[in-house]
C-alpha cells in the first residue's frame, strides 16, 4: 500500500471515528426531545440554544462524579466490562460503505474504511462480542441484580443472534457476496434489497432491537424488576460507557440495515442525475463527484431515519416479558427465518429456470 | 512484518492458554481462552483465511464462549470449591506426567521431516468462495453428513428439553 493510501485509510478511519461518537453524543439529546415530543413535553432546554449543549453536560458531569468501585468486586474486570462494551461497539463501522467512489486527482478514493470480502461476518462476529461487556460486567459487580442482568443479556444475545444470522444469509443467497460493498453497489439506484426481502428486514430489524437491549428488549436493564440490570453498581464515566457504547450500537445497528436493505448510498435516478450533470458541467468527475456526496448524504439520511425509528419504538412499545421474549425469538423468528430462506431459495431457481 | 506478527500473536497465544489453566478464578479462565481464540484468528488473518477467521470468532468467541461464561455464572464458584487442596503426591504425579508427555512431543517433532511445499501457494484458497466450491463438490459427503449429526444433536436437545405432560413451569 501505498502511503498516500496509508494516510488517507488512517484520516477517513478516525473521521468515521469522530463522526460515529459525535452521532451516539447527539442521539442522546435526541431521544430525549423525541421522548419530551411523544410525551408532549418540552425536554432539555437549558444548556445552551435549545438544549443543544446538554450532551456536553451530561458528559461533564459524568465525569466528575466519583469512580466508585464496590468493595467485594472483582476489579480488573468491573474496570474493563465497560471498555469491552465500548470497543466492541466502535470496532463494527469499520467495514460500512459510508459512499461510493470519489475520485480525487484522478485516484480512486473509496469511502469505506477496510474492504473485505467477509464484511458481513465481521460485522456479524463483531455483534455477537457486544455481550462480552455486559456480561463481564454484570459478573464482576458481585450483586445478584448485575448478574441476572448479564445473564439475561447473554441468553437474550444468543437467542436473537440465530434469526439475525438466518435472515442474513437470505440477504447473501441473493447478492452472492459477503462484500458489503459489493451488496451496496449491487443495489444500484432504487433496486433495493427491501422489495426483495420485507419478511427478512422486519425479522433483522427485530433481532436488531434485541441486540443492542433496547426497548422492548431492554431486560437486562430493566430498571423496575433489576434496579439498573447489569450496571447497578455502576456510576460516573463507567456507566456512562455503558450508555455510550448502546448508542454507538444503535448506529451501527441502523448503518447496516440501510446497508444490507435500504441501498446504502443509492438513491433512485442517479445514473441519471450523474449523466445529466456530465454533460452540464462537461466534466465526468465532477459529476461522478457530486453524485458520490448526495449519495454519503443520502446514506445518513437512512441512518438517522432508522435511528428515529429505535426511539419512537422506545417511547411506543411496553417491554416484553421474559417468556414473551425468549418464545418470540426460538418459535416465531427463527421459524419464519427458515421460512424466509426456503421462498428466497425457491424464488431465485425459479427466476433462473424461467429467464 | 507478517513473521514478527507471527511471533507476538504465537507468544500472546501460548500465554493466554497457559493462563486459562492457570488461574484460579474460572471465570479469569473462560476469559483467556476467549483471548485465545482471538489470537488464533489472528493466525488464520495472517494465512489469509478471513472466512475461517470470523467463523472462528463467530462460532467459538461470540457464540459458544457465551454459554461457557453463561453456565459458569451460574455456578457461582466460591471460595470453598476454588481452595480445595491438592495433596502433595498428586502434585508430584501431575508434574511427571505432564513433563513425560512434554519429552514425547519433543521427541516426535525432533524426528519430524518438514514436508516439501505442494505447488505453488494459492494466495486465494483461504477465501470464502473457494473454500465453498470444494467444501460443495469434494466434501460434499462429509459435509452432509456433518450437518445431519448437527441435527441428530438439536432433535435430542429438544427432546430432553421437553416439557414432560402434566409438568408445571410458573
Amino acid at each position: 500500500m501505498e502511503s498516500v493510501d496509508l494516510i488517507y485509510k488512517a484520516v477517513y478511519i478516525l473521521a468515521i471515528f469522530g463522526i460515529t461518537l459525535l452521532i451516539a453524543t447527539y442521539s442522546t439529546y435526541f431521544e430525549r426531545k423525541i421522548a419530551a415530543f411523544i410525551q408532549d413535553r418540552v425536554g432539555p432546554n437549558r444548556a445552551g440554544p435549545a438544549g443543544l449543549l446538554q450532551p456536553l453536560a451530561d458528559a461533564g458531569k459524568l465525569f466528575f462524579k466519583e469512580e466508585f468501585i464496590p468493595a467485594k468486586a472483582n476489579k480488573a474486570l468491573f474496570i474493563i466490562g465497560p471498555g469491552v462494551a465500548m470497543l466492541v461497539a466502535t470496532m463494527s463501522s469499520a467495514v460500512i460503505p459510508f459512499g461510493d467512489m470519489l475520485l480525487v486527482g484522478g485516484r480512486e478514493v473509496w469511502l469505506q474504511a477496510i474492504e473485505v470480502n467477509i464484511g458481513v461476518l465481521y460485522v456479524f462476529g463483531v455483534v455477537s462480542l457486544g455481550v462480552y461487556g455486559l456480561m463481564i460486567g454484570g459478573w464482576a459487580s458481585n450483586n445478584k441484580f448485575s448478574l441476572l442482568g448479564a445473564i439475561r443479556a447473554a441468553s437474550q444475545n444468543i437467542s436473537y443472534e440465530l434469526a439475525m444470522g438466518l435472515s442474513l444469509i437470505a440477504v447473501l443467497m441473493l447478492s452472492g457476496s459477503l462484500s458489503l460493498r459489493e451488496i451496496a453497489e449491487q443495489q444500484h439506484g432504487f433496486n433495493w434489497n427491501i422489495w426483495y426481502q420485507p419478511l427478512g428486514f422486519v425479522i433483522f430489524l427485530v433481532c436488531a432491537f434485541a441486540e443492542t437491549n433496547r426497548t422492548p428488549f431492554d431486560l437486562p436493564e430493566s430498571e423496575a424488576e433489576l434496579i439498573g440490570g447489569y450496571h447497578t453498581e455502576y456510576g460516573s464515566m463507567k456507566l456512562g460507557m455503558y450508555l455510550f457504547a448502546e448508542y454507538i450500537n444503535i448506529f451501527v445497528a441502523s448503518a447496516v440495515m440501510a446497508t444490507l436493505y435500504f441501498g446504502a448510498y443509492n438513491f433512485p435516478f442517479m445514473t441519471e442525475l450523474e449523466l445529466w450533470l456530465a454533460d452540464a458541467t462537461e466534466s465526468v468527475v465532477t459529476a461522478n463527484n457530486i453524485v458520490t456526496m448526495l449519495g454519503v448524504a443520502v446514506m445518513f439520511a437512512k441512518i438517522f431515519m432508522f435511528i428515529f425509528f429505535f426511539m419512537w419504538v422506545r417511547w411506543t412499545l411496553p417491554r416484553f416479558r421474559y417468556d414473551q421474549l425468549m418464545k418470540l425469538g426460538w418459535q416465531i423468528l427463527i421459524p419464519l427465518s427458515i421460512l424466509n430462506i426456503i421462498l428466497t431459495g425457491g424464488a431465485i431457481l425459479l427466476k433462473d429456470s424461467l429467464f | 512484518m507478517t513473521e514478527n506478527l507471527f511471533y507476538f500473536l504465537a507468544s500472546l497465544t501460548l500465554l493466554c492458554a497457559l493462563m486459562v489453566v492457570i488461574s484460579k478464578n474460572p471465570v479469569h479462565s473462560v476469559i483467556f481462552l476467549i483471548v485465545t481464540f482471538f489470537t488464533i484468528s489472528g493466525h488464520y488473518i495472517l494465512l489469509n483465511a478471513q472466512f475461517l477467521a470470523a467463523v472462528n470468532i463467530i462460532v467459538y468467541a461470540g457464540a459458544i464462549m457465551v454459554l461457557f461464561l453463561f453456565v459458569i455464572m451460574f455456578l457461582n464458584l466460591g471460595k470453598n470449591e476454588r481452595d480445595v487442596k491438592t495433596s502433595t503426591l498428586t502434585k508430584i504425579a501431575g508434574t511427571i506426567a505432564g513433563g513425560l508427555l512434554f519429552v514425547v512431543m519433543i521427541a516426535a517433532l525432533k524426528d519430524a521431516a518438514i514436508a516439501p511445499a505442494v505447488g505453488p501457494f494459492n494466495s486465494q484458497i483461504g477465501m470464502v468462495e473457494s473454500l465453498g466450491k470444494v467444501l460443495f463438490t469434494q466434501y460434499l459427503l462429509p459435509f452432509e453428513l456433518a450437518s445431519i449429526l448437527f441435527l441428530v444433536a438439536m432433535v435430542g436437545a429438544v427432546m430432553l428439553g421437553k416439557k414432560e405432560a402434566g409438568e408445571r413451569h410458573f
